[in-house]
């Protein structure tokens, strides 16, 4: 299977990067992504930026743990998982998951179940800039919650 | 020696991005470590408070307040992650 993880400044072009995971393989029948936006508010106030900070090495190892986790629960051909680092704007690129497979439910799947964990699992900090100076993000129960769900699905 | 690593707010809080510290022979999984830590005062006890949700990850891996650790390895303890 084709893995690649990947943390960068820089933003992604998206179409390049699902265009890269399929190329060449007559096996893959669907691809699957997910990509992650920032917003202009979060928590009720105005945000104007932010900057993303993570652990090097425990980030990617992580990504690889979860990718791979995916792959014993699905049928993946490839998977492709991009995360920015650094200072942010509203509408930036933030995170990228695509996962290519042979069948559409288990693009699906893997893909919501890797973005899931990630969320959860892999060290990532975000700091927002509002107009009342700067704060850290708070983790949110809603992602926990949507990460043990896939504990019950098995 | 080990190597203590902290992270975003965590590491604000305490002044602190990373050390090196000799553990003492009691401290032997992270939920003593952190309790030690916490025994500096000041900064650390209110931020590694037992009420304070800290993560800790050992040689890169998450880590629970019973994983063992020693010398040599590399312990990290930071807030709940927010990537994504």
């Amino acid at each position: 299977m084709s893995v690649q993880v990947r943390i960068q400044r820089d933003d992604f072009d998206t179409g390049r990067e699902i265009a890269e995971l399929h190329r060449d393989n007559p096996k893959v029948g669907a691809v699957a992504s997910f990509i992650g936006l920032m917003r202009d508010v979060n928590d009720g106030a105005d945000v104007s930026g932010m900057t993303l900070e993570h652990y090097p090495g425990m980030t990617e190892k992580s990504i690889h743990d979860i990718v791979a986790q995916a792959q014993g629960r699905w049928n993946i051909i490839g998977a492709r998982v991009i995360h920015r680092i650094g200072r942010l704007e509203p509408t930036d690129q933030i995170v990228l998951v695509a996962v290519a497979s042979s069948h559409r439910s288990d693009a699906f799947a893997a893909c919501q179940f890797i973005m899931d964990y990630l969320k959860t699992r892999a060290p990532f900090w975000k700091k927002e800039t509002t107009a009342h100076g700067e704060r850290w993000v708070d983790a949110r129960v809603t992602d926990d919650v949507a990460a043990a769900r896939w504990r019950l699905k098995g | 020696m080990i190597k203590l690593v902290y992270f975003a707010r965590l590491r604000e809080a305490l002044g602190c991005a990373a050390e090196d510290v000799a553990l003492p022979p009691d401290v032997t999984d992270v939920g003593a470590l952190r309790a030690w830590l916490g025994q500096r005062g000041g900064a650390w006890a209110e931020a590694l408070a037992s009420d304070v949700t800290v993560r800790a990850a050992v040689n890169q891996e998450m880590a629970a307040n019973d994983t063992r650790v020693a010398t040599g390895d590399e312990v990290a303890f930071f807030p709940p992650v927010t990537g994504g």
